[in-house]
Protein backbone atom coordinates (compact mmCIF):
# COMPACT_ATOMS: atom_id res chain seq x y z
CA UNK A 1 0.00 0.00 0.00
CA UNK A 2 1.25 3.23 -0.81
CA UNK A 3 2.44 5.45 1.75
CA UNK A 4 2.45 2.72 4.65
CA UNK A 5 5.22 3.21 7.11
CA UNK A 6 7.68 1.05 6.87
CA UNK A 7 9.29 1.99 9.69
CA UNK A 8 9.32 4.91 12.11
CA UNK A 9 12.22 6.85 13.77
CA UNK A 10 11.81 7.18 17.24
CA UNK A 11 14.95 8.84 18.19
CA UNK A 12 18.16 10.03 16.31
CA UNK A 13 21.23 11.27 17.78
CA UNK A 14 24.89 13.30 16.18
CA UNK A 15 27.85 13.76 17.48
CA UNK A 16 29.84 17.28 17.06
CA UNK A 17 30.85 17.45 13.42
CA UNK A 18 34.29 18.61 12.61
CA UNK A 19 38.13 17.65 13.86
CA UNK A 20 37.72 15.68 16.90
CA UNK A 21 41.23 15.44 17.91
CA UNK A 22 41.71 12.72 20.18
CA UNK A 23 39.38 10.34 19.59
CA UNK A 24 38.27 7.52 18.22
CA UNK A 25 35.66 6.47 15.89
CA UNK A 26 33.80 4.23 18.27
CA UNK A 27 34.49 7.42 20.75
CA UNK A 28 32.40 9.72 18.19
CA UNK A 29 29.78 7.17 17.94
CA UNK A 30 28.92 6.97 21.65
CA UNK A 31 28.36 10.33 21.48
CA UNK A 32 25.50 10.32 18.67
CA UNK A 33 24.21 6.93 20.57
CA UNK A 34 24.23 9.31 24.27
CA UNK A 35 21.93 11.81 22.31
CA UNK A 36 19.47 9.55 20.79
CA UNK A 37 19.41 7.67 24.40
CA UNK A 38 18.58 10.87 26.23
CA UNK A 39 16.17 12.36 23.16
CA UNK A 40 14.15 9.22 24.21
CA UNK A 41 13.60 8.42 27.82
CA UNK A 42 10.80 6.05 27.70
CA UNK A 43 13.54 3.53 25.89
CA UNK A 44 15.43 1.27 27.60
CA UNK A 45 18.24 0.85 24.92
CA UNK A 46 19.98 -2.06 26.67
CA UNK A 47 16.56 -4.05 27.13
CA UNK A 48 14.91 -2.27 23.75
CA UNK A 49 17.26 -2.71 20.68
CA UNK A 50 17.70 -5.57 19.13
CA UNK A 51 19.86 -5.09 16.26
CA UNK A 52 22.83 -2.26 15.25
CA UNK A 53 23.24 -1.73 11.41
CA UNK A 54 26.39 0.62 11.16
CA UNK A 55 27.83 2.21 7.95
CA UNK A 56 31.80 2.79 7.72
CA UNK A 57 33.80 3.15 4.50
CA UNK A 58 36.90 2.82 5.30
CA UNK A 59 39.54 0.54 7.38
CA UNK A 60 42.59 2.94 6.75
CA UNK A 61 41.93 6.00 8.91
CA UNK A 62 42.77 4.19 12.00
CA UNK A 63 43.63 0.62 11.05
CA UNK A 64 40.03 -0.58 12.29
CA UNK A 65 37.76 -3.16 10.56
CA UNK A 66 34.93 -5.07 12.27
CA UNK A 67 32.87 -1.61 13.11
CA UNK A 68 29.85 -3.61 13.84
CA UNK A 69 30.87 -4.98 17.04
CA UNK A 70 32.90 -2.27 18.28
CA UNK A 71 29.79 0.18 17.94
CA UNK A 72 27.36 -1.96 19.83
CA UNK A 73 29.89 -2.26 22.73
CA UNK A 74 30.79 1.47 23.02
CA UNK A 75 27.39 2.00 22.31
CA UNK A 76 26.19 0.13 25.26
CA UNK A 77 24.37 -2.31 23.13
CA UNK A 78 26.45 -5.92 23.39
CA UNK A 79 25.24 -8.31 22.92
CA UNK A 80 22.97 -7.90 20.00
CA UNK A 81 23.96 -8.77 16.21
CA UNK A 82 25.75 -5.70 15.01
CA UNK A 83 26.58 -6.15 11.30
CA UNK A 84 28.95 -2.84 9.54
CA UNK A 85 27.01 -1.99 5.94
CA UNK A 86 29.65 -0.89 3.61
CA UNK A 87 29.12 0.91 0.18
CA UNK A 88 31.30 3.94 0.04
CA UNK A 89 29.94 6.75 1.41
CA UNK A 90 26.19 5.83 1.12
CA UNK A 91 27.09 3.08 4.12
CA UNK A 92 24.38 4.29 6.46
CA UNK A 93 21.86 4.66 3.54
CA UNK A 94 22.94 0.59 3.04
CA UNK A 95 22.72 0.67 7.14
CA UNK A 96 19.20 2.65 6.95
CA UNK A 97 18.20 0.01 4.46
CA UNK A 98 19.38 -2.88 6.70
CA UNK A 99 17.27 -1.55 10.05
CA UNK A 100 14.33 -1.27 7.98
CA UNK A 101 14.32 -4.92 6.45
CA UNK A 102 14.81 -6.08 9.81
CA UNK A 103 12.02 -4.30 11.07
CA UNK A 104 9.69 -5.39 8.04
CA UNK A 105 10.66 -8.42 8.49
CA UNK A 106 9.05 -8.89 11.68
CA UNK A 107 11.95 -9.97 13.20
CA UNK A 108 12.86 -7.35 15.32
CA UNK A 109 10.79 -4.25 17.04
CA UNK A 110 13.60 -2.18 17.57
CA UNK A 111 16.80 -1.28 15.56
CA UNK A 112 19.89 0.91 15.54
CA UNK A 113 20.92 2.51 12.22
CA UNK A 114 24.10 4.36 12.47
CA UNK A 115 27.31 5.52 11.04
CA UNK A 116 30.56 6.98 11.59
CA UNK A 117 34.28 8.14 10.48
CA UNK A 118 36.99 9.57 11.30
CA UNK A 119 39.54 11.14 9.18
CA UNK A 120 41.03 14.38 9.77
CA UNK A 121 44.02 13.33 11.82
CA UNK A 122 45.36 11.78 8.42
CA UNK A 123 46.69 14.17 5.60
CA UNK A 124 45.00 15.42 2.84
CA UNK A 125 46.87 13.36 0.61
CA UNK A 126 46.21 10.27 2.94
CA UNK A 127 42.24 10.74 2.49
CA UNK A 128 42.41 11.33 -1.37
CA UNK A 129 43.48 8.32 -1.71
CA UNK A 130 41.66 6.39 0.55
CA UNK A 131 38.25 7.80 -1.13
CA UNK A 132 39.60 6.99 -4.23
CA UNK A 133 39.11 3.21 -2.73
CA UNK A 134 34.94 4.38 -3.54
CA UNK A 135 36.03 4.41 -7.46
CA UNK A 136 37.40 1.94 -9.46
CA UNK A 137 40.76 0.87 -9.31
CA UNK A 138 42.36 -0.40 -12.05
CA UNK A 139 40.88 2.34 -14.63
CA UNK A 140 40.29 5.40 -12.69
CA UNK A 141 42.56 5.31 -9.73
CA UNK A 142 45.59 3.67 -11.52
CA UNK A 143 45.22 6.34 -13.87
CA UNK A 144 45.25 9.26 -11.36
CA UNK A 145 41.82 10.26 -11.32
CA UNK A 146 40.99 11.17 -7.89
CA UNK A 147 37.84 11.20 -6.23
CA UNK A 148 36.82 14.73 -6.93
CA UNK A 149 38.31 14.21 -10.54
CA UNK A 150 35.37 11.66 -11.04
CA UNK A 151 33.07 14.61 -9.97
CA UNK A 152 34.61 17.24 -12.03
CA UNK A 153 34.27 14.70 -14.98
CA UNK A 154 30.62 15.64 -14.29
CA UNK A 155 31.10 19.43 -14.17
CA UNK A 156 32.80 19.52 -17.01
CA UNK A 157 30.15 17.08 -19.54
CA UNK A 158 27.31 18.96 -17.22
CA UNK A 159 28.68 22.53 -18.44
CA UNK A 160 29.36 21.18 -21.38
CA UNK A 161 25.72 20.16 -22.23
CA UNK A 162 23.39 22.53 -20.55
CA UNK A 163 25.88 25.09 -19.87
CA UNK A 164 25.79 25.23 -16.67
CA UNK A 165 28.78 27.86 -14.97
CA UNK A 166 30.90 27.65 -12.12
CA UNK A 167 28.98 30.67 -10.53
CA UNK A 168 26.23 28.07 -10.19
CA UNK A 169 28.16 25.82 -9.03
CA UNK A 170 29.40 28.34 -5.78
CA UNK A 171 25.71 29.40 -5.60
CA UNK A 172 25.41 25.81 -3.99
CA UNK A 173 28.22 26.36 -1.71
CA UNK A 174 27.18 29.75 -0.55
CA UNK A 175 23.78 28.11 0.00
CA UNK A 176 25.17 25.15 2.29
CA UNK A 177 27.22 27.33 3.97
CA UNK A 178 24.59 29.99 4.91
CA UNK A 179 22.69 26.52 6.50
CA UNK A 180 25.48 25.74 8.30
CA UNK A 181 26.24 28.87 9.78
CA UNK A 182 22.93 28.18 11.61
CA UNK A 183 24.12 24.59 12.54
CA UNK A 184 25.51 24.05 15.95
CA UNK A 185 26.75 20.82 15.08
CA UNK A 186 28.16 22.09 11.95
CA UNK A 187 31.79 21.31 10.97
CA UNK A 188 31.70 24.91 9.19
CA UNK A 189 29.25 27.56 10.71
CA UNK A 190 30.26 30.57 9.11
CA UNK A 191 28.93 32.24 5.70
CA UNK A 192 30.81 32.32 2.56
CA UNK A 193 30.70 34.85 0.05
CA UNK A 194 30.13 34.20 -3.86
CA UNK A 195 33.25 35.77 -5.26
CA UNK A 196 35.48 33.67 -2.11
CA UNK A 197 34.16 30.58 -3.48
CA UNK A 198 35.07 31.28 -6.99
CA UNK A 199 38.90 32.62 -6.61
CA UNK A 200 39.25 29.36 -4.11
CA UNK A 201 42.10 27.07 -4.88
CA UNK A 202 42.01 24.63 -7.62
CA UNK A 203 41.39 20.65 -6.55
CA UNK A 204 39.99 18.97 -9.59
CA UNK A 205 39.43 21.65 -12.24
CA UNK A 206 36.26 22.95 -12.74
CA UNK A 207 35.98 22.60 -8.67
CA UNK A 208 37.80 24.13 -6.49
CA UNK A 209 38.34 23.83 -2.48
CA UNK A 210 34.49 25.93 -2.36
CA UNK A 211 32.95 23.23 -4.50
CA UNK A 212 34.14 20.09 -2.40
CA UNK A 213 32.61 18.61 0.74
CA UNK A 214 34.47 18.92 4.23
CA UNK A 215 37.05 15.98 5.59
CA UNK A 216 35.15 15.63 8.43
CA UNK A 217 35.22 13.44 12.27
CA UNK A 218 31.69 12.70 13.11
CA UNK A 219 28.66 10.29 13.82
CA UNK A 220 24.98 9.48 13.44
CA UNK A 221 22.28 7.17 14.96
CA UNK A 222 18.58 6.79 14.44
CA UNK A 223 16.78 4.90 16.70
CA UNK A 224 13.47 2.37 14.50
CA UNK A 225 10.41 0.87 15.47
CA UNK A 226 7.81 -1.15 13.90
CA UNK A 227 5.23 1.57 13.23
CA UNK A 228 2.63 0.31 15.31
CA UNK A 229 4.97 0.67 18.63
CA UNK A 230 6.78 4.23 17.81
CA UNK A 231 3.69 5.78 19.79
CA UNK A 232 4.85 3.64 22.91
CA UNK A 233 8.36 5.81 22.77
CA UNK A 234 7.64 9.22 21.76
CA UNK A 235 4.05 11.04 20.22
CA UNK A 236 6.25 12.76 17.70
CA UNK A 237 7.88 9.67 15.83
CA UNK A 238 8.85 10.37 12.27
CA UNK A 239 7.79 7.68 9.94
CA UNK A 240 9.91 5.93 6.78
CA UNK A 241 7.27 5.73 3.88
CA UNK A 242 9.75 5.20 0.87
CA UNK A 243 12.95 3.81 0.36
CA UNK A 244 15.25 3.13 -2.99
CA UNK A 245 18.22 1.63 -3.58
CA UNK A 246 20.14 0.64 -6.93
CA UNK A 247 23.41 0.27 -8.23
CA UNK A 248 25.33 0.88 -10.89
CA UNK A 249 28.96 0.53 -12.54
CA UNK A 250 31.87 1.03 -10.65
CA UNK A 251 33.83 2.12 -13.11
CA UNK A 252 31.94 6.03 -13.79
CA UNK A 253 33.32 5.98 -17.67
CA UNK A 254 31.52 2.75 -18.48
CA UNK A 255 28.24 4.40 -17.73
CA UNK A 256 25.96 6.57 -20.57
CA UNK A 257 25.35 9.55 -19.37
CA UNK A 258 27.78 11.65 -16.84
CA UNK A 259 25.28 14.44 -16.40
CA UNK A 260 23.21 12.25 -14.57
CA UNK A 261 23.45 9.34 -11.70
CA UNK A 262 21.59 6.50 -12.78
CA UNK A 263 21.04 4.71 -9.67
CA UNK A 264 20.25 7.61 -7.79
CA UNK A 265 17.31 7.97 -9.96
CA UNK A 266 16.11 4.52 -9.99
CA UNK A 267 16.25 4.61 -6.25
CA UNK A 268 14.23 7.79 -6.22
CA UNK A 269 11.94 6.04 -8.60
CA UNK A 270 11.15 3.70 -6.41
CA UNK A 271 11.04 5.34 -3.17
CA UNK A 272 8.34 8.00 -4.58
CA UNK A 273 6.42 5.15 -5.97
CA UNK A 274 6.38 3.22 -2.67
CA UNK A 275 5.73 6.44 -0.86
CA UNK A 276 3.12 7.70 -3.12
CA UNK A 277 4.55 10.86 -3.04
CA UNK A 278 5.48 13.30 -6.06
CA UNK A 279 8.52 15.47 -6.46
CA UNK A 280 6.60 18.68 -6.03
CA UNK A 281 5.10 17.38 -2.64
CA UNK A 282 8.53 17.09 -0.64
CA UNK A 283 8.76 19.90 2.17
CA UNK A 284 12.67 19.74 2.41
CA UNK A 285 15.92 17.07 1.87
CA UNK A 286 18.93 16.53 2.56
CA UNK A 287 20.77 15.38 -0.69
CA UNK A 288 24.38 14.42 -1.43
CA UNK A 289 26.37 17.31 -1.81
CA UNK A 290 30.01 15.51 -1.88
CA UNK A 291 30.80 18.51 -4.26
CA UNK A 292 28.85 21.71 -5.89
CA UNK A 293 28.12 19.63 -8.96
CA UNK A 294 26.56 16.49 -7.00
CA UNK A 295 23.78 18.31 -5.46
CA UNK A 296 22.95 20.02 -9.01
CA UNK A 297 22.65 17.01 -10.13
CA UNK A 298 20.82 15.56 -7.54
CA UNK A 299 17.82 18.45 -7.84
CA UNK A 300 17.70 16.81 -11.71
CA UNK A 301 17.54 13.30 -10.67
CA UNK A 302 15.10 13.69 -7.75
CA UNK A 303 12.80 15.96 -10.06
CA UNK A 304 13.13 18.95 -8.24
CA UNK A 305 13.63 20.50 -11.48
CA UNK A 306 14.42 19.27 -15.75
CA UNK A 307 17.36 17.82 -17.14
CA UNK A 308 20.04 20.76 -17.07
CA UNK A 309 18.14 23.12 -15.07
CA UNK A 310 19.28 22.63 -11.47
CA UNK A 311 23.07 25.28 -11.83
CA UNK A 312 19.71 27.77 -12.38
CA UNK A 313 17.59 26.47 -9.53
CA UNK A 314 20.47 26.88 -7.24
CA UNK A 315 21.41 30.62 -8.87
CA UNK A 316 17.71 31.54 -8.25
CA UNK A 317 17.53 30.98 -4.55
CA UNK A 318 14.91 28.00 -4.97
CA UNK A 319 16.91 25.47 -3.20
CA UNK A 320 17.49 27.93 -0.18
CA UNK A 321 16.15 28.30 3.08
CA UNK A 322 13.33 30.08 2.19
CA UNK A 323 13.06 29.01 -1.08
CA UNK A 324 10.23 26.41 -3.13
CA UNK A 325 12.31 23.34 -1.98
CA UNK A 326 14.75 23.57 0.86
CA UNK A 327 17.54 21.81 0.32
CA UNK A 328 20.70 20.73 2.68
CA UNK A 329 19.09 22.80 5.65
CA UNK A 330 22.20 21.28 7.70
CA UNK A 331 24.65 22.57 5.59
CA UNK A 332 25.01 19.46 3.29
CA UNK A 333 28.15 17.42 3.24
CA UNK A 334 29.68 21.13 2.04
CA UNK A 335 29.38 22.65 5.43
CA UNK A 336 27.85 20.41 7.54
CA UNK A 337 31.01 18.12 7.02
CA UNK A 338 31.29 14.75 5.37
CA UNK A 339 32.39 12.10 7.71
CA UNK A 340 32.12 9.31 5.00
CA UNK A 341 30.15 6.44 6.52
CA UNK A 342 28.01 8.81 9.22
CA UNK A 343 26.60 11.07 6.75
CA UNK A 344 23.40 8.39 5.38
CA UNK A 345 21.84 9.16 8.75
CA UNK A 346 23.04 12.30 9.25
CA UNK A 347 21.00 13.11 6.53
CA UNK A 348 17.86 11.50 8.35
CA UNK A 349 19.08 13.24 11.39
CA UNK A 350 18.67 16.30 9.87
CA UNK A 351 15.08 15.26 8.35
CA UNK A 352 14.34 13.92 11.93
CA UNK A 353 14.35 17.43 13.49
CA UNK A 354 12.78 19.10 10.44
CA UNK A 355 9.54 17.29 10.71
CA UNK A 356 9.28 17.16 14.77
CA UNK A 357 9.72 21.03 14.54
CA UNK A 358 13.62 20.82 16.51
CA UNK A 359 15.80 21.88 13.64
CA UNK A 360 16.29 25.75 15.37
CA UNK A 361 17.21 28.35 13.31
CA UNK A 362 17.18 26.24 10.10
CA UNK A 363 13.71 25.36 10.60
CA UNK A 364 11.50 25.10 7.48
CA UNK A 365 7.86 25.45 8.53
CA UNK A 366 5.43 23.17 8.63
CA UNK A 367 7.54 20.63 7.16
CA UNK A 368 5.95 17.07 6.84
CA UNK A 369 7.25 15.51 4.25
CA UNK A 370 11.20 15.36 3.38
CA UNK A 371 13.60 13.21 1.42
CA UNK A 372 17.46 11.92 2.01
CA UNK A 373 19.34 11.12 -1.23
CA UNK A 374 22.79 9.28 -0.37
CA UNK A 375 25.27 8.50 -2.79
CA UNK A 376 28.31 6.33 -2.51
CA UNK A 377 31.41 6.45 -4.90
CA UNK A 378 30.86 8.16 -7.67
CA UNK A 379 27.32 7.08 -8.00
CA UNK A 380 27.38 3.03 -7.85
CA UNK A 381 25.08 3.07 -5.60
CA UNK A 382 22.84 5.42 -4.32
CA UNK A 383 19.65 5.08 -1.85
CA UNK A 384 16.91 7.65 -1.49
CA UNK A 385 14.11 7.66 1.74
CA UNK A 386 11.08 9.30 2.30
CA UNK A 387 9.63 10.15 5.68
CA UNK A 388 6.97 11.85 7.09
CA UNK A 389 5.49 13.85 10.30
CA UNK A 390 3.91 10.42 12.47
CA UNK B 1 56.38 -18.44 -30.09
CA UNK B 2 53.07 -20.17 -29.60
CA UNK B 3 50.13 -18.76 -27.99
CA UNK B 4 48.76 -19.44 -24.94
CA UNK B 5 45.19 -19.66 -24.29
CA UNK B 6 44.62 -16.90 -21.85
CA UNK B 7 41.62 -15.30 -19.93
CA UNK B 8 39.75 -12.30 -19.75
CA UNK B 9 40.40 -10.93 -17.26
CA UNK B 10 42.07 -7.10 -16.18
CA UNK B 11 45.42 -9.03 -15.49
CA UNK B 12 45.79 -9.81 -19.04
CA UNK B 13 44.02 -6.51 -20.66
CA UNK B 14 47.71 -4.94 -19.04
CA UNK B 15 49.44 -7.46 -20.45
CA UNK B 16 48.09 -6.80 -23.71
CA UNK B 17 48.90 -3.22 -23.08
CA UNK B 18 52.21 -4.01 -22.22
CA UNK B 19 52.54 -5.30 -26.13
CA UNK B 20 51.42 -2.04 -26.77
CA UNK B 21 47.47 -3.33 -27.76
CA UNK B 22 44.41 -1.87 -27.22
CA UNK B 23 42.31 -4.96 -26.85
CA UNK B 24 38.95 -5.88 -25.46
CA UNK B 25 36.63 -9.16 -25.23
CA UNK B 26 34.13 -9.87 -27.59
CA UNK B 27 30.86 -11.54 -26.14
CA UNK B 28 30.25 -14.50 -28.51
CA UNK B 29 26.89 -14.29 -28.25
CA UNK B 30 25.58 -11.13 -27.78
CA UNK B 31 28.54 -9.00 -29.56
CA UNK B 32 28.88 -6.60 -26.66
CA UNK B 33 32.35 -5.56 -26.70
CA UNK B 34 34.11 -5.55 -22.70
CA UNK B 35 36.28 -3.37 -21.90
CA UNK B 36 37.65 -4.47 -19.16
CA UNK B 37 37.50 -7.81 -20.46
CA UNK B 38 35.00 -9.61 -17.95
CA UNK B 39 34.33 -13.79 -17.24
CA UNK B 40 30.84 -12.88 -17.60
CA UNK B 41 28.84 -11.00 -20.13
CA UNK B 42 26.25 -8.38 -18.06
CA UNK B 43 24.55 -8.28 -20.79
CA UNK B 44 23.85 -11.82 -21.92
CA UNK B 45 25.46 -13.78 -19.05
CA UNK B 46 27.57 -16.33 -21.54
CA UNK B 47 31.13 -16.55 -20.99
CA UNK B 48 32.21 -17.13 -24.64
CA UNK B 49 34.37 -14.72 -25.71
CA UNK B 50 37.17 -13.81 -28.46
CA UNK B 51 39.72 -10.32 -28.24
CA UNK B 52 39.42 -8.05 -30.62
CA UNK B 53 41.81 -5.18 -30.90
CA UNK B 54 40.51 -1.73 -30.27
CA UNK B 55 41.25 1.51 -32.55
CA UNK B 56 43.29 3.85 -30.57
CA UNK B 57 41.81 6.99 -31.89
CA UNK B 58 39.07 8.37 -30.14
CA UNK B 59 37.24 11.75 -29.34
CA UNK B 60 37.36 13.41 -25.79
CA UNK B 61 34.35 13.16 -23.79
CA UNK B 62 34.93 14.95 -20.83
CA UNK B 63 38.54 16.26 -18.47
CA UNK B 64 39.53 17.57 -15.62
CA UNK B 65 42.79 19.07 -14.41
CA UNK B 66 43.99 17.19 -11.33
CA UNK B 67 45.32 19.54 -8.86
CA UNK B 68 45.55 18.10 -5.44
CA UNK B 69 46.80 14.15 -5.99
CA UNK B 70 47.50 10.86 -3.86
CA UNK B 71 50.84 10.47 -2.93
CA UNK B 72 52.29 8.37 -6.21
CA UNK B 73 50.64 11.29 -8.30
CA UNK B 74 51.59 14.41 -6.78
CA UNK B 75 54.65 14.95 -7.85
CA UNK B 76 53.05 15.44 -11.36
CA UNK B 77 50.10 17.83 -10.53
CA UNK B 78 48.28 19.81 -12.55
CA UNK B 79 47.90 17.35 -15.11
CA UNK B 80 44.80 16.01 -16.81
CA UNK B 81 42.92 13.17 -16.87
CA UNK B 82 39.32 12.29 -19.33
CA UNK B 83 36.74 10.18 -20.71
CA UNK B 84 37.86 9.22 -24.33
CA UNK B 85 35.71 7.47 -27.01
CA UNK B 86 36.90 5.60 -29.04
CA UNK B 87 36.48 5.00 -32.67
CA UNK B 88 33.92 2.68 -32.27
CA UNK B 89 32.70 4.01 -29.35
CA UNK B 90 33.74 2.45 -26.39
CA UNK B 91 34.76 4.44 -23.69
CA UNK B 92 38.24 4.32 -21.39
CA UNK B 93 39.84 6.88 -19.25
CA UNK B 94 43.27 7.94 -19.20
CA UNK B 95 45.48 10.65 -18.96
CA UNK B 96 45.89 13.65 -21.33
CA UNK B 97 49.67 14.34 -21.73
CA UNK B 98 51.86 16.29 -24.74
CA UNK B 99 48.99 19.55 -24.73
CA UNK B 100 49.01 22.73 -22.69
CA UNK B 101 46.51 22.06 -20.24
CA UNK B 102 44.21 25.14 -21.88
CA UNK B 103 44.19 23.73 -24.91
CA UNK B 104 42.21 20.85 -23.83
CA UNK B 105 38.74 20.65 -25.37
CA UNK B 106 35.71 18.63 -25.28
CA UNK B 107 35.59 17.04 -28.83
CA UNK B 108 39.21 17.08 -29.39
CA UNK B 109 40.50 13.91 -31.03
CA UNK B 110 43.25 12.35 -29.40
CA UNK B 111 45.16 9.14 -29.45
CA UNK B 112 46.80 6.24 -27.54
CA UNK B 113 50.19 6.08 -26.35
CA UNK B 114 52.25 3.56 -24.54
CA UNK B 115 54.50 4.05 -21.20
CA UNK B 116 57.77 1.78 -21.52
CA UNK B 117 57.18 -0.64 -19.11
CA UNK B 118 58.94 -0.25 -15.92
CA UNK B 119 61.30 -2.19 -13.92
CA UNK B 120 59.36 -4.66 -12.16
CA UNK B 121 59.80 -4.66 -8.60
CA UNK B 122 58.67 -7.66 -6.44
CA UNK B 123 56.91 -6.67 -3.46
CA UNK B 124 54.57 -4.36 -5.40
CA UNK B 125 51.29 -4.81 -6.67
CA UNK B 126 50.12 -4.63 -9.32
CA UNK B 127 52.81 -4.50 -12.29
CA UNK B 128 50.30 -2.62 -14.94
CA UNK B 129 51.53 -0.80 -17.83
CA UNK B 130 50.13 2.93 -18.18
CA UNK B 131 49.00 3.88 -21.70
CA UNK B 132 47.61 7.93 -22.07
CA UNK B 133 45.96 10.08 -25.05
CA UNK B 134 47.89 12.95 -26.44
CA UNK B 135 46.47 15.01 -29.57
CA UNK B 136 46.37 12.96 -32.41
Amino acid sequence: MKGKPLASIVSAGLSKFGRLEGLYAREIFAQAAKEAYERCPKLDPKRDIKALFIGHMGESYEHQGHTGATAADWAGLLHIPATRTEAACSSSGAALRAAIFTIASGLCDVVMAGGVEKMTHRSTSEVTEFLAMASDFPFEQWHGITFPGLFALMATAHMHKYGTTEAQLAHVAVKNHYNGSLNPKAHMQKEIALEQALSSRVIAWPLKLFDCSLITDGASCLILTKPEIAKKYTDTPVHIIGSGQASDTIGMYEREDFTSLRAAKLAAKQAYEMAGVKPEEIDVAEVHDCFTIAEIIAYEDLGFCKPGEGGKLAEKGETSLKGRIPVNTSGGLKAKGHPVGATGTAQAYEIYLQLTGQAGKRQVADAEIGLTHNVGGSGATATVHIYKRG
Amino acid sequence: MTEQPTNFTIEQFYKNISQKKLMAGKCLKCGKIHLPPRPLCDKCLSTGFEWVELPQNGKLLTYTIIHVAPPQFQNMTPYAVGIVQLENSVKIPGMIKDVPLDKIKVGMSLKMEFEEPQQPQQTQWPQWPRYYFRPS
